[in-house]
Parts: C-alpha cells; structure tokens; sequence
C-alpha cells in the first residue's frame, strides 16, 4: 500500500479523541507486516515494535504521531430531531455552516449542519458567526427515530474524503494527523532497507487534541532513549502572517524550543544535510501543540525531536498537505534512526 | 559571595538554553559534592551522600531565566524574536540583548519619539511589532551571525549599589542558585540533593523529572520571588518587603506548603533570630507545584528573596535579605530530618 | 443520607486545610474498611478487600471545597484575600464567611459598585469585626483560610448548602461504603485533597494505588433552571454519567459499565456533557501507563456558591448505582487487546 492509499484509508475511518477503536485497529493492521510486534493499550494507543538488525547497545527509540482527530458530540436531542452539539477538539465554529457529517449512533446517519436562511436574519445578526449553540444537525429523521438511534454522547464526524489537488497536494479532513501516522509507516519501510541497532516504537498516539492525553500514557510506558514526535504545521497562505508559516515545498519542519533537545535537534538536522533532504525550522518558545512537550517531560524526562509536516487550513475539512514531505520526512526520519551507532549516548548530553 | 553572585547572574541561560550557567554551577559544586549528574532534561544535581541516615532532601533552585528566542531574520537584516517566559513588553523597548553562543549584541529597536503620531505613544508596544537590531546590512549578513532557533538574553551587568542593594538580570532565580552553592559547603547526616533546574520560566518542566527521578522525603525550593513595595502601589498588593528577610510561602497557584515543613521553617527562622516574613499573594507558581505532586506526592515548602522589578534586565534585591535566606536555609537543614 | 450530608456540608475544610473533614469521615468509615490511612499530601485513604478475584478500583471523591486565603492585614483589621479554587466574584459580595477556629466575616467591598463587570477580588476584604491590626492579628494570621458560612436548608427533597461539591459526592462514597454487603474487587475509597486548586491529591494517590479503574464522584452543572447555559442534566433525574468534561473523556468502557448497571437495576440515570471545568478523573487516568476511569456526577444547581443545591433522590440512586456497580463482576476482557 503507497502512503496515499494509507492517508485515504486512514481519514474515513472515525477516530474522534477518546473513541479511537476503529482507526487504531485498522492501524494495526497496517503496521503489522513491517513490525515484529503490534499491540493497543486500554486508550486505544497502537504500538509497533520494530528491532535493528545490527547487535550492539543501540537505543530505544519512540516515534509518536497522533491517530485521534477533532470532531463533534452529540449533546441533546429537541422536540424535532434537531440534534445539538458540543466540540471535542479545537473546531473553528465558522467552519460549520452547511458542512456534511456522519452522525455516528446506532447506525451511521448521514446529516448536514443548517441554519436559518439568510433572509431570515436581521442584518446585524449576518456580520457575526453563528455560534455553535445555535447550531443543529438535521439528520432528515422524525424525532422519535433520532432520539430511538441517537443518545447523549454519539460522535460526529465531518464528511470530507481525501481528494487529489494540483502537483502532489491533497486535501480532505483529519490530515492532522493522520499525515505523522503516515510518516511512521514509511519510515517503517524506510528502514527495511537500513542497518540499525536498538529498537523503534512506532506509537499512534491518542487524545492528542485534547491535550496530548495518548502521548502521557504511551512514552511513560515505553520509556525510551529518544522521542520523535511528528505532528503538523501551519503551511503557507494569502492571509496568514509569513513569520507564523512555512512553504508546503520545502520539506518538513525541524522544531526548535525550550521542549526540544538541543544536541539531538542538531543531529537531525546534521543527518538531513548530509543526505541532502531539505528541512525548515520551526521556532516553539514555549510548549508546543503537540505530543513532544509531554514526551520531554515523561518520567526522568526524554530527550525529545519535533519534525512537523506544513499544513494548510488546519482543523478544518479541507486540510491541505504536499505529500512530498511525508516522504522526506519518513526518509529522514529512519536515517535518523541509523546513524545512532555506538556512543551514541553522547547527543543525548548537554 | 558577591562575586560568585556577579558570575551567576552574568551567565546566559534562558530556558532552554542553560548552557553557560549550567557549566558555571557545574564548576562551582563539583568541589562541594560528592556526585554531580546533568539529568536528561539538563538539570544539574549535586549529590552530597549523608553521614548516617538515609533520608533523601531535596533543595531547588531554577537556573534558567527569562529571555528571548529568534524566529525569524527579515530582509532588511533585522531579527524578529518571541519571548522565552513571561515579559511585559512595555519593558523591551530600547534594551540590550546578547544573541546565540557567540553573545552577538544587538539593540531592542522602537521608532523615534519624533517619528511617532501621539496616539503612538500612549499605546503600549507589542512584541511583534518590535526587532532586535544587530547592525547587520541585510538577511546575508545577518545569517552569518545567527540563525532562527537562536536564543537571546538580556544584556545587563551585575552592579552593587545604594544601601547594600543589587541590581542584575536574573536575581530570579541565581539568587536560589547562589543559596544552594552554600549550603553545598556543610555536611549533613542525610543525603542532600541540591538540584539546579531547568525551563521553570517555560512551566516547572526540569522540577517535574526532577522531582521524580529523586522522589525525596522533603524539598525545599529557594526562589527569587516578586516585591511590589514600592510608590502606587496599595500596601496588599506588595506580596513582599525589601529588607524584610526571606520570605516564606504559605500556598501560591501552584503549590500548597507542606504545614509542618511551614512552621519549622518560622521557627528556625526565630530561634535564629533571622527576620522573615510570610508572603502576601498567592499568585504565580514555581517548581514547588511539580515537585509537590511527583510520584507519590512530596512535602514541599518555598523560601523566596524578595525581587523589585522582576523578569527584566534590571531587578534589585537586598544583600541582607539574600544573607538570610542563605542562613534561613541552613538552619533548616541542621533540624530537617527530625521532622 | 441526609444528616450525613448535613454533617458533611457544616464541617471546616479548605483545599489545603482537610484535617477537620478528613477526621470526620474517618470517623464515619473507620468500622466498615479494613485499612485506613493519611498520605503525605493529605488523601484519606480507605482500603477494602475483595475475594483477590476482582479490579483494582480507586474510587475520589474531593474533600475540600473552595475558600478565601487571608494575605493581608490593614492597620484597620480588615483582612484582604485571594480566591483559593474558583471563587465567584459576583457570588461572593456581602456573604458571610467562617475560619477553621469558627470565628464569622463578612465580605466587603471597596467602593459603591458601578458595574458588576470592573469588581475585583482585590477590591474585596474581609470584616471580622477588629479594628485595629493588632486585635484582628489576635484572631487571624496571614495563610489563614475561610470558607463560605456553612448554612443547610431544605426543601422539598432539594438539599441546600456551601459544600456540596463536594461534600455530596464524599457522602455518597461514605453511604456505599456502608452499603456494600461483599465484593470481589479490591476497593480504594479515595477522600482527596486540593481538588479545587488542580486535582492535586488525585494525581498522587493514583500513582501510589495503581488502579485498574478509576472512578470519581462530584457534582456536576444541570441545565434545568431559567435560561441557563443549555445542558441535558437536570435535578431528580437520577445520576449522572459523565461522558466528557474539560479534564477527561470517560473511558467508553467504564461509561458504558455504569449505564449497563443502572440499566440492569432499573436505577435512573443521565448522560453527561460538561463544556467545561473537570474532577479527579482528569488526574487519574493520566496516571502512569493510563487509568480507565468515568465518574458518576451529582446534578448540582448554583455550583460553587453558598447555595449548591442537589435532589435528594439522586443521591439515594447515586448510592445505590455505585454499589452495584463494585459488588459485581467487570469484564473488561477487550481492552489492552492486541
């Protein structure tokens, strides 16, 4: 299967944060034939264990990219069927008008987000965003069906399949971060062809987006050497400042901060020059979004990297992503990996 | 004293970056200590092996301070920067700043008074709106010199004045360091461990590891803490007095001071006729709050030296309030263990 | 129940300050565990054995509710405060307060109030009837906390008091506690400390016990009352079953445990959304390798105020949910699967 077909797979597949039964197995299944060893945990995290092929001390290395996306709840049922939502995640309530969605309950109902018609509204009302409160999903059902197959608590996810753009670009929902689950499978394949020592957990983290809850779990339970978060980033557009993002063809970005170690950051980089993969920098003064400032701080601490692929209008259903960079990323990544020869303990340093 | 706390607060170590102070430290406890590890977060924890019982104590002072980081180099030469913890940005314009491993100088630039319309000057300046200035022509040239990622500290010389003051960058927390460095000089019957951490200003991140890679029976953290004293200011919004002594935490947002370790701690300071008082706000947090609740939970206490003016180039403390909080301390370790 | 709850409600505990409310549980359980003790944050905590068949379940519940830390002291002994937890400002004007010692207050305000917007805490002090520091420093020191006056009403089968978040909630573990006849599993009934100042002592007692499940019980917001922030929880509907707050998405199997129970018993129940806010369970599940844990709320109007105010039925079937739900067997058999 090449990365595209993945990505596409791995974005129908619901897995809002907390409820990530389907996309974690069918992750599993897909990690399986390049990995000695797969298993979840209880909160739906998928670990892969890959072993070197050389002998000698290597180290125990984590990658982390998270499975969960942001999506919808279902809050209350009215009188009509009209269905009420909260946000589980960061959703931009400006996206939501008229936006297509799977109603997940009993059985998978197809449903659309509506709103009063603009000759219904006062003038002032039409220069502010609906808020979501006010908004409601419009399964086409009578009330007594929805409220007989839909209870408190269902999810909802966007209905947005993974479309090809222009060049290598795609589009569709969840890229974010399904996109870093990509990556570590081609990494996996990537270092098929490699030497290396030690061992490589490939984790599809949970619960990222609503507070990298996975990642706390998972790098406390394999407690590695080394972490590799792979997460997103803001790519490049008309109405974003430039200082804010980066070009979708420029390859991956490297992170650089306070949740970042220093000696291993430069190693990566080193090892993208030597192998001519071009590479960003990504400046995180402080925490960063993703599940690299818990992975840092997990146990008596991990030396941690952050590669983050540019992304373009994030958390909405039309993220946009230059596949070029999952493969330099993955590329880069697994050379990462095996250059950690004998002493390398040493980046770990300060 | 005053020369070792000239060198602590001179050295650069914004968080995430604590290179050059943490080599200082390094130097300086190497001789006191029995062992001395940098952990993997970059903390550095002097181990002092105790002459007969085998509980664990724990002291803390952050290492990092405050400062910037460089995002990006424009055109025209000029450095766009984040701030590295909290800094008011009314404070930044027209301020030195040391840039990288190589300190490369530069200049917080603003516009001229004259070249601003008078609305201008009332409104406060934001970051973004600011730049460091390092004389370079254009983005060439300055990338010679630095690079986004590059960290930037505060400029500022150690200067002793007034009546028994100090003025320098960093009294937060090189001051804790400094209390430490001394009480490295004793020996105790239980093991100490003086652990100089990281990233504090950037959320208690190197106290987190620290306190659990340890896991100590008590800690006790020496911080540089805000002093509001001065002109305008209502007399219950000061949180501490200069010259008052050593303040003691009952609770802030991030910890709640163990009682017993609290009351001990007053009356050390009594029996001791060391003057104290008990700080009046609650606000903020320091590595106490991760170290309080790591692993199994921790009892945890704060001693601070009051700091006017802190988070800039420019806080001032007392020397007698620094002496006491060193002295403070050290009372506290004669008796800890019986508690 | 409702002398229990009374008596829980009146006691002096907070976050920081529960040695009086931790003795007073400890009192109340002490016959029926069979181990108890203090961990060095403050939990209470209390051990009961199962047949070494079952889980490992921590069951929280906070005991300290929010209160007023005393910072200064003016030369007219009026007493300035900071919140400690999430005091309302608007709630907090003119209510009566009390010290651990019992000593009464009254809370001020600076100047007239123009608009409810600009109040500040910092405006605010603390009348104890002193006027002189020195006489005031004869009755309150510096780090000295008070709390809302504790004050319980009832009417028609709705409890009223300060304290029910979440003295209802220790109430209710205090009340299965006494209930539970045998079980298979070996139960740890958390009394937590300083949930109200970030689910403090939850983290470390979950560390400490390594639970299998985690469990919290605290109250929880409704949406039942004029024009309120829509929310599908209301008074006297039975327990609710938490699915997400801001601190924790239940875990799917333990929320769908507690609805099977209550279903097999024909106990009511809710399902709750809380937008915002979070319980023990924030804590608790982030513990080491990861905890599944859910919590079973208490609907609660007018929730950190003097006035909280919870349906006594749904106390009674709170008590009886969580005492089903630990007598019998789980079968989580499909978690951790590979």
């Amino acid at each position: 299967m090449d990365a595209k077909q993945f990505l596409g797979q791995l974005i129908d597949v619901p897995g809002v944060s907390g409820y990530e039964d389907k996309v974690s197995k069918l992750i599993m299944k897909a990690f399986e034939p390049y990995c000695n060893e797969v298993y979840r945990d209880a909160f739906y995290n998928v670990y892969g264990k890959k072993l070197g092929s050389k002998s000698g001390h290597g180290p125990k290395v984590m990658l982390a990219a998270h499975l969960d996306e942001i999506g919808l709840m279902v809050k209350d049922i009215d009188d009509k069927g009209f269905i009420s939502f909260t946000n589980i995640g960061g959703v931009d309530q400006r996206i939501l008008l008229s936006q297509e969605v799977y109603v997940h309950g009993k059985e998978k109902l197809f449903g659309v987000i509506g709103a009063k018609p603009p000759h219904l509204q006062e003038r002032k009302e039409a220069q502010k965003a609906v808020p979501m409160k006010e908004l409601a999903i419009d399964v086409g059902l009578p009330a007594a069906k929805v409220k007989e197959l839909v209870s408190i608590g269902d999810l909802i996810t966007f209905k947005s399949p993974l479309v090809e753009l222009e060049g290598t670009n795609v589009c569709g929902k969840s890229i974010d971060d399904r996109a870093g689950v990509v990556v570590m499978y081609e990494t996996m394949k990537e270092l098929e062809k490699l030497v290396f020592s030690g061992e490589v957990y490939f984790v599809a983290t949970a619960q990222e987006e609503v507070g990298t809850r996975g990642a706390i779990i998972s790098t406390n339970k394999i407690n590695p050497d080394i972490g590799i978060a792979i997460d997103v980033t803001h790519g490049d557009t008309p109405d974003a400042p430039k200082s804010d993002t980066h070009a979708m063809d420029k390859g991956p970005a490297i992170g650089v901060g306070p949740n970042m170690h220093p000696k291993l950051t430069k190693k990566l980089m080193d090892v993208a020059k030597e192998n001519r993969i071009d590479y960003q920098v990504e400046v995180a003064p402080g925490l960063t979004g993703t599940d690299a400032r818990s992975m840092q701080v997990s146990r008596e601490g991990v030396p941690t990297v952050l590669i983050e692929l540019p992304l373009r209008y994030m958390h909405t259903t039309v993220e946009t992503l230059n596949m070029e960079n999952v493969k330099k990323a993955a590329k880069l990544i697994a050379l990462f990996i095996a250059s950690m020869e004998e002493g390398w303990e040493e980046c770990l340093t300060y | 004293m005053s020369d070792l706390l000239r060198r602590l607060t001179e050295a650069r170590g914004v968080s995430g970056n604590e290179d050059e102070v943490r080599q200082l430290i390094i130097e300086e406890v190497t001789p006191l200590a029995d062992e001395v590890r940098v952990d993997r977060m970059g903390s550095v924890i002097a181990y002092k092996k105790g002459t007969r019982s085998n509980k664990k104590v724990m002291l803390c002072a952050h290492m990092d301070e405050v400062g910037f980081i460089i995002t990006r180099i424009d055109d025209n030469g000029m450095l766009k920067f984040a701030t590295v913890g909290s800094i008011d940005p009314r404070i930044l314009p027209s301020k030195r700043v040391r840039i990288g491993d190589k300190a490369i100088p530069g200049v917080l630039g603003i516009k001229a008074i004259h070249l601003q319309e008078p609305a201008e000057r009332e409104r406060a300046v934001k970051v973004s709106q600011m730049y460091i200035d390092i004389g370079a022509k254009n983005k060439e040239e300055a990338e010679k010199l630095v690079k986004p990622g590059d960290y930037a500290v505060f400029d500022s010389e150690c200067v002793y004045f007034g009546d028994n003051k100090v003025k320098s960058k960093a009294l937060d927390d090189r001051v804790g360091c400094l209390t430490l460095i001394e009480a490295l000089k004793s020996s105790y019957p239980f093991d100490l461990y003086a652990c100089f951490t990281v990233q504090e200003e950037v959320g208690l991140r190197g106290a987190k590891v620290a306190g659990y890679s340890i896991q100590p029976d008590m800690a006790l953290v020496v911080e540089g803490t805000t002093c509001s004293d001065v002109p305008g200011v209502d007399p219950h919004k000061h949180s501490t007095r200069m010259g008052e002594g050593p303040a003691i935490s009952i609770a802030d947002l991030a910890s709640y001071s163990n009682k017993k370790l609290v009351s001990f701690l007053i009356q050390c300071a009594k029996n001791a006729n060391i003057p104290f008082q008990i700080k009046e706000s609650i606000s903020g947090g320091n590595d106490a709050g991760e170290i309080q609740r790591a692993a199994g939970g921790i009892m945890t206490a704060v001693v601070s030296v009051p700091c006017r003016y802190i988070h800039s180039p420019s806080s001032v403390a007392d020397l007698d309030d620094i002496n006491n909080t060193i002295k403070l301390v050290q009372e506290f370790l004669k008796g800890c263990e019986a508690i | 129940m409702r002398e229990l709850i009374k008596k829980l409600t009146s006691i002096y505990g907070p976050a920081g300050n529960e040695e009086l409310i931790s003795q007073a549980i400890r009192e109340e359980i002490e016959p029926y565990v069979d181990e108890i003790e203090v961990d060095v944050m403050g939990n209470l905590i209390a051990h009961k054995k199962g047949n070494g068949k079952g889980k490992r379940i921590m069951l929280a519940a906070h005991m300290d509710q929010i209160g007023f830390m005393i910072t200064h002291i003016d030369d007219k002994g009026f007493l300035r405060f900071s919140n400690l937890g999430g005091i309302s400002v608007p709630y907090s004007i003119n209510r009566r307060v009390m010290f651990k010692s019992g000593l009464a207050g009254v809370i001020g305000y600076e100047t007239e109030i123009d608009s409810w917007k600009d109040i500040t805490l910092s405006k605010m002090y603390i009348d104890i009837g002193a006027s002189s520091k020195e006489e005031a420093e004869k009755l309150v020191k510096i780090g000295d906390v008070a709390v809302y006056h504790p004050l319980f009403s009832e009417s028609n089968g709705k409890y009223i008091s300060g304290a029910m978040d979440d003295r209802a909630g220790c109430a209710l573990l205090v009340q299965t506690i006494k209930n539970i006849e045998s079980t298979p599993h070996d139960l740890y009934f958390v009394f937590t400390v300083q949930e109200e100042l970030g689910l403090r002592g939850a983290r470390t007692a979950a560390y400490a016990l390594e639970p299998d499940i985690g469990i919290a019980v605290d109250v929880t917001a409704t949406g039942d009352t004029p024009k309120c922030r829509p929310m599908a929880v209301a008074l006297g509907k039975g327990p609710a079953i938490k699915i997400k707050d801001a601190s924790v998405l239940a875990h799917p199997l333990v929320k769908d445990l507690m609805i099977s129970t209550a279903e097999k018993h024909n106990i009511p129940y809710q399902l709750e959304i809380l937008e915002y806010g979070g319980t023990d369970s924030g804590a608790i599940h982030l513990s080491r390798g990861g905890v599944p844990s859910g919590v079973l709320s208490i609907p609660c109007r007018y929730v950190h105020s003097d006035s909280e105010t919870i349906d006594a039925s749904d106390m009674e079937n709170g008590v009886k949910l969580l005492t089903k739900i630990l007598e019998e067997n789980i079968d989580f058999n499909d978690i951790g699967l590979s």
